[in-house]
């Protein structure tokens, strides 16, 4: 009886594999569906540095109150996209931009628009922690609110415990608040920065690459976090790390050479990806 | 049993150790050339001064040609006058232009500035003099503690502008990265984070100026005049302590000459006091993340 | 090639050589059968503990590769190796008891020539060698349509046990070698369940979508 191969068929990237899309049920449809509330509507957004076009033609609805995760190799365009939601770009020289971002139905972009006011509303938190050096662990936490002109101390203190709880910080720290911020470990001090950010009560909390410096345990902390976070505030989140976005993110982003190559569910990206660019790079042929 | 094929003749090593020695030799004594004038100086001063400083060094007044006796007081009163008047030119001036470098402008006219500015600190002190004796001593038909306060704190200007600058463009850019995330407004970014992280910095920069500025005795020579007495106000001439010993030093009067002594003494404990207070100011600095 | 296709190409391989000792099992025992071949069974019956070695080592090559995080078409494979390796580990045991009952079968005269059991076992070995082709070459269709073959041998054995009652009612005398033979009718019925049962593992594979239990099957009688 002869034996039903001869040869091994592999999964190489040469060979494109061929998944041919069944009808998928109505409960795993990726993109945000007409009820959810959308908290940044990006279209045809186009975005240049001097003469290199780092983001081409992106257009996606980022759900409210849902993690949203970005991922794609490096030079892909996803800082300058997550940047570009809290109009972080404005401090560089040379960017150029095209199409629109509204945020909750506010354009983001618009003539009259106070940058400032918008990064109240939109909050970022960078890879590398960077809580002030000259102030204490309880300044560092409430300088923008200070900053943006809050004086009662019952409400301060009020925020500072609510924050630092937030941020599964409390007990570690409510003893030490006034030591400097830099005496905590990079762990802590991340989650510091996320408190900060949490003081002046943003809508949306961006991260890039939250975890990238942390070691596994003070990443756990951190996704947990972000778990917790997710009821109230609606998260992006850029990572290299596809096990990260996996776990975290109830969508995912898949960016490359500046485009949206799939934006879908999480679940979908990581059991059948619709796009075989995007099949590949989370299986780690190519990064 | 065989040498490892990585350890030298013992011919070589001897002769790489004497040269080694040789060369660390050289550079020590090169070492402590450059120090011992300081020594040198020091010495001198404290052996000539040392001994004129008494209680009527510090309280009198100079007294009149021939007199013995007598002190330095209104000239250490001066010093600190100008230097005070001084200061409040350079630092503000001084600063916010430092900020203007570090945080504004664009590059191209940035460069620019900084161009000038580093032109003006290499403009010889005795030019400053005469420039400003011509705005602030001709127009004015006098000599005053205004003028060369002013004088000295033009000069300031361009060194702490360059020196803060220095000192901001060194903070990191992930603190106003943060900080602008917060929302927090531009202008308050720079002055509530940039500028307080680098605080330390800024003062020991102004400190620096000021014990360079304390020393100038050129720009001083057009414009303070300087003055046997007390100065009442500042539309007059004023004494200082390096116009002093200038005074002094150039008398054919032995007693003049050991007052000069001991100003130049006290002249240099004061630079001593302001180098060794910017040396604290360093150490205590938190170091940055 | 990374060290991890190597190890999702050893998987596929595993899974393709249990595909070929299962299907040489049942070929060889229904033979056994038929041509009353007791050497033949007994050595069926002896080479069933590679088949169960065969299920161990799949399912410990895709534990191993599960720690690597396997996620998409990879992630797919080592669930769908795993259920596949149990199918065709209970093809194997079948086969077994297929053997088995033609050893006591060849112990009383032959009772009539076999025809329907050739007949569905050439069809259950089709069916499953049909499913491993489709996964060979990836082609999830030819997966799908081995699905509704399952019902011509469920009919097929359902013939066929009327007819042995009928026959053990009017002949008591053959009643052992009638139930031996409903036995193995059984075996060959589920043996095609097992081969739809990977046939529907190879459609998740390449479509991603879950057909089992959406086409109706006949269930046993």
């Amino acid at each position: 009886m002869a034996s039903p191969a001869e040869t091994v068929t592999t999964t190489a990237a040469a060979e494109p594999i061929r998944v041919s899309v069944a009808p998928v049920a109505a409960a795993t449809a990726g993109l945000a569906s007409e009820k959810e509330e959308i908290a940044f509507d990006v279209r045809n957004f186009n975005m240049w540095y001097g003469q290199r076009q780092a983001l081409i033609d992106v257009t996606m609805r980022i759900a409210a109150r849902k993690v949203t995760a970005i991922i794609g190799p490096s030079g892909c365009g996803k800082s300058t996209f997550i940047r570009a939601l809290n109009r972080m770009h404005d401090m560089t020289p040379g960017t150029r931009l095209e199409g629109s971002v509204k945020h909750f139905g506010n354009d983001l972009y618009g003539p009259d628009v106070d940058a400032t006011v918008v990064r109240r509303r939109v909050g970022m938190v960078f890879q590398k922690s960077n809580p002030f050096p000259t102030m204490s662990i309880a300044d560092n936490v409430l300088v923008g609110l200070r900053l943006n002109g809050v004086h009662d101390r019952a409400v301060l203190q009020a925020r500072l415990e609510e924050c630092l709880r937030m941020a599964a910080l409390w007990d570690e720290v409510k003893d030490l608040l006034h030591r400097p911020g830099t005496s905590l470990s990079g762990g802590q001090q991340q989650r510091l920065c996320i408190a900060r950010s949490l003081a002046v009560q943003p809508d949306t909390i961006l991260m890039d690459e939250p975890c990238s410096a942390l070691d596994p345990i003070a990443t756990t902390k951190i996704e947990e976090l972000i778990q917790t976070l997710r009821d109230q505030y609606t998260v992006v989140i850029v990572t290299h790390n596809m096990q990260q976005a996996a776990r975290c993110s109830d969508r995912t982003a898949f960016f490359y050479m500046g485009r949206l190559i799939e934006f879908d569910d999480t679940r979908k990206i990581f059991t059948s990806p619709t796009n075989p660019q995007t099949e590949a790079y989370v299986s780690g042929r190519f990064g | 049993m065989e040498a490892s094929p990585f350890l030298p003749t013992p011919q070589y090593a001897r002769w790489r150790k004497w040269k080694s020695g040789a060369i660390t030799g050289v550079l020590v004594a090169c070492a402590l050339a450059v120090i011992a004038p300081l020594f040198l100086v020091i010495y001198f001063l404290v052996a000539r001064g040392s001994s004129s400083l008494d209680w009527n060094f510090f309280t009198q007044l100079p007294k009149p040609t021939g007199e013995l006796g007598g002190g330095m007081a209104n000239a250490i009163v001066g010093t600190v006058t100008l230097l005070t008047m001084a200061a409040a030119i350079g630092v503000p001036f001084g600063v916010f232009g430092g900020i203007y470098l570090a945080e504004y402008g664009s590059d191209r006219s940035n460069y620019w500035i900084r161009f000038a500015a580093d032109v003006l600190n290499g403009v010889p002190s005795i030019v400053w003099g005469m420039v400003i004796y011509l705005i602030l001593v001709v127009p004015f038909k006098g000599f005053s503690a205004y003028a060369g306060g002013i004088a000295l704190g033009l000069m300031m200007v361009p060194l702490v502008m360059r020196t803060t600058e220095e000192v901001l463009v060194l903070v990191p850019q992930s603190y106003r990265e943060a900080a602008m995330a917060l929302g927090i407004s531009r202008w308050k970014v720079i002055t509530v984070i940039v500028v307080r992280t680098a605080l330390k910095g800024i003062a020991t920069g102004v400190i620096v100026a000021l014990a360079r500025i304390a020393g100038e005795t050129a720009p001083l020579l057009f414009t303070a005049l300087g003055n046997s007495f007390w100065s009442h106000n500042l539309k007059e001439p004023i004494s200082a302590l390096p116009l002093q010993i200038f005074a002094y030093g150039l008398s054919p009067y032995d007693d003049w000459h050991r007052q000069a002594w001991a100003g130049a003494l006290v002249l240099m404990a004061l630079i001593l006091a302001l180098n060794i207070t910017v040396r604290i100011l360093s150490r205590d600095r938190q170091s940055a993340p | 090639m990374t060290h991890y296709t190597e190890e999702m190409n050893r998987l596929k391989e595993s899974m393709l050589n249990m595909a070929s000792h299962a299907e040489s099992a049942v070929t060889r025992a229904v033979r056994a059968l038929v041509e009353r071949d007791d050497l033949l069974a007994q050595a069926v019956m002896d080479d069933d503990n590679i088949i169960d070695q065969l299920e161990v080592d799949i399912d410990n090559l895709a534990m191993q590769l599960l720690t690597k995080a396997p996620v998409a078409t990879d992630l797919r494979l080592t669930m769908v190796a795993t259920k596949i390796s149990q199918n065709l580990e209970r093809i194997g045991d079948s086969a077994v008891t297929i053997a088995r009952r033609s050893i006591e079968l060849g112990t009383e005269p032959q009772l009539k020539p076999y025809v329907d059991i050739p007949r569905m076992a050439t069809m259950s070995t089709e069916m499953l060698r049909d499913s491993i082709t489709a996964f060979i070459n990836r082609e999830p269709e030819k997966a799908r349509a081995v699905v509704p073959r399952d019902r011509e041998v469920d009919n097929l054995n359902r013939q066929l046990h009327r007819e042995l009652a009928s026959f053990m009612v009017e002949r008591p005398a053959t009643i052992s070698r009638c139930l031996n033979l409903m036995v193995i009718s059984k075996c060959l019925e589920r043996i095609a369940d097992h081969a739809t049962n990977v046939a529907e593992e190879v459609v998740y594979l390449y479509e991603a979508v879950d057909i089992r239990h959406s086409i109706r099957r006949s269930h046993e009688d």
